[in-house]
């Protein structure tokens, strides 16, 4: 046997220097961290720190801009509404992202289950729970074309999703005729459809059950990305799909259940945007698609994949609401607002690269 | 005689009308580390991948313990206890240790929460990935929630050894496990595979670092021109002469009991 000292029997014993040597495995002198390397370093452990910091900080700010009409209660729970419904469209995104894809067609896989949902309940008087349940299991087929043809046709989701937006939203136009289902209509045939648009109130502040499913989905998860083997399979594919798929994951079939879900979840914000809009339009949340990418980015998830929290999509949504409600109210022209969401999706993209250029 | 752990005979795959491996041979036996060597393109890594599902052979039967096998991918060898340290070693750079030791076989918790609701028992998985660090003597890292990309070099190889060393059963093969390494790093991942063999499990090790080969392996399999060309023993044989075999410049000796 030749597994005695260091050398084989006929090997030449070049490496016998090294019994002298030092025997520590590949260390360097440490070096001395400087403040920034240190912050790096903690960002980029959690990734979640810059959306919560940039959030306080813009309360903060408008709170002593705008005052305390900003910071009322009502005022609160007000951005907690409108955020809700492009918030579970970025809980749906981030699914996407986390496994370095992209997915353009949230918006209107949204749209288009609310359109039928509402068709089949207001106008061919299928019961609402029926109706809604065909609207879930439709914004799963959504996602499967999606996630199937990404995975066995291999095209890049950008381009997959591209084409879905449009075909989704095609199929919405002519489902709907172009007419919107009015408010009134709705409560009359089919009150259910409107059930997360109900809230409570207290101490001035109004919680709509629409902001409570956003947070419930929000939680639920972050439960199934962090708790369980699935998320963690989702994360490894967004890390290196390649390395997954040595290690035992069936990445086909987990990305294909990760585009099921989100358009389960895109889905269900189709029924609770109804709650919240009142009508059903073909027409609205139009620009939902960007909206979501934009908060999944502005809450630290990585474009790149395999990096972030979903709370994070949460925070990003939350900046993206109070910047809009806080420059309102300070009676700033919505173009700067628009102007303001640009620059932070600039700002949070290039602190997402600073920080995964962290040295190890 | 004892059965070996793998008996490959007259294996065949063809892409196209590139014969990869041709009518070759292949034997590991109990408790021993074989090595693999064999020019650029003689097949060697095709040989090995008909072993481990990675690829399916066109003609020839393999027995894993005498029994006859026919995987059809990697996961089903991994599910009989063969495992695979792929050159690129196979780690997710942003899970942590413990994550990746258990990728694709993670362990939940008992009851309820994780019958239904899937939770995941990372406290017993943390555990079971420090208590397998420590063992091969690699518990350097400072904690093992630490992402897989913190870890130098030589860390992650000693990560990727010990997942393959802790749900091996049957065999470990090693995909030129010393490439990427640095003379220091090599001689850790040396000793882990001696280790590993003291632990009774057969090692396959695809290398083309000769001094390595020489060190570790009981026997030498050449490949050569998609088939094996002989086995040596490598006390009987020097470093030249191996790679004379290998090259053709050298007929290889009269095929001898291996």
């Amino acid at each position: 046997m030749s597994d005695s000292s260091g050398t084989g029997s006929k090997g030449e014993g070049y490496e016998s220097a090294l019994s002298g040597s030092d025997t520590r495995v590949a260390q360097f002198a440490a070096r001395r961290m400087s403040p920034l390397n240190r912050v790096q370093h903690i960002l980029h452990n959690n990734p979640t720190f810059v959306p919560v910091i940039v959030l306080l900080i813009s309360l903060l700010a408008f709170w002593m801009i705008a005052g305390g009409r900003f910071f009322s209660a009502f005022n609160l729970s007000l951005i907690m509404q409108q955020v809700s419904i492009i918030g579970m469209l970025a809980a749906a995104q981030s699914l996407i992202i986390i496994t370095a894809g992209i997915d353009l067609s949230v918006a209107a896989i949204m749209i288009l289950m609310s359109v039928i949902m509402g068709n089949l309940a207001v106008n061919l008087g299928v019961p609402s729970p029926l109706a809604i349940l065909i609207g879930m299991a439709g914004g799963m087929a959504a996602g499967a074309m999606n996630g199937l043809l990404i995975t066995k046709v291999k095209l890049p989701p950008f381009i997959t999703t591209l084409g879905t937006w449009s075909i989704f939203f095609a199929l919405n136009l002519w489902l709907s005729g172009a007419q919107s289902i009015r408010s009134q209509d709705i409560d009359d045939a089919a009150p259910f459809l409107k059930f997360f648009g109900n809230a409570i109130d207290f101490g001035g502040a109004r919680i709509t059950f629409g902001v409570i499913l956003m947070i419930v989905i929000f939680v639920t998860l972050w439960y199934m990305l962090n708790k369980t083997a699935w998320g963690r399979h989702v994360y490894a594919i967004g890390d290196d799909i390649e390395a997954a798929e040595l290690s035992g994951i069936r990445t086909q079939r987990t990305l294909v259940s990760v585009y099921m879900l989100a358009g389960l979840v895109c889905a269900i914000a189709g029924w609770a945007s109804i709650g919240r809009v009142g009508s059903i339009s073909p027409q609205s949340f139009y620009e939902g698609n960007l909206q979501s990418i934009t908060a999944v980015v502005i809450g630290g998830i990585s474009l790149f994949g395999g990096r972030g929290s979903i709370m994070g999509a949460l925070f990003g949504a939350l900046i993206v609401g109070v910047f809009q409600s806080g420059l309102r109210m300070a009676g700033v022209d919505v173009l700067w607002q628009v102007f303001a969401i640009g620059w932070l999706i600039i700002i949070a993209v290039a602190i997402d690269q600073w920080i995964r250029r962290v040295s190890a | 005689m004892t059965t070996p752990v793998v008996q490959a005979r007259g294996i065949v795959k063809r892409y196209g009308h590139v014969t990869a491996i041709d009518h070759s041979d292949f034997e590991l036996r109990p408790g021993e580390i074989l090595a693999v060597i064999g020019d650029n393109g003689a097949g060697k890594s095709s040989i090995v991948k008909a072993i481990c599902g990675a690829t399916v052979p066109d003609e020839g039967e393999i027995l894993i313990e005498g029994k006859p096998v026919r995987f059809s991918s990697p996961i089903e060898a991994r599910d009989m206890g063969i495992e695979i340290v792929y050159q690129n070693l196979a780690l997710s750079p942003a899970l942590s240790i413990a994550d990746n030791m258990f990728t694709g076989r993670e362990l939940r918790k008992e009851g309820f929460m994780g019958k239904y609701l899937r939770l995941l028992d990372k406290p017993a998985m943390e555990k079971f990935a420090r208590d397998k660090l420590t063992e091969l003597g690699l518990m350097t890292v400072q904690s093992i929630k630490q992402p897989v990309e913190t870890l130098s070099g030589g860390q992650r190889q000693g990560v990727a050894v010990a997942r393959a060393a802790a749900f091996a059963t049957k065999f470990i093969i090693m995909d030129e496990p010393t490439a990427a390494l640095g003379v220091k790093e090599s001689r850790k991942v040396l000793e882990l595979i001696k280790d590993v063999r003291a632990r009774g499990i057969p090692i396959v090790l695809i290398s083309h670092n000769m001094p390595h080969v020489f060190e570790v392996a009981d026997r030498i399999h050449i490949h050569r021109l998609g088939k094996r060309l002989c086995t040596i023993d490598p006390k009987d044989y020097t470093m030249s002469d191996a790679v004379a075999f290998m090259t053709g410049a050298k007929e290889p000796p009269e095929q001898d009991a291996a």
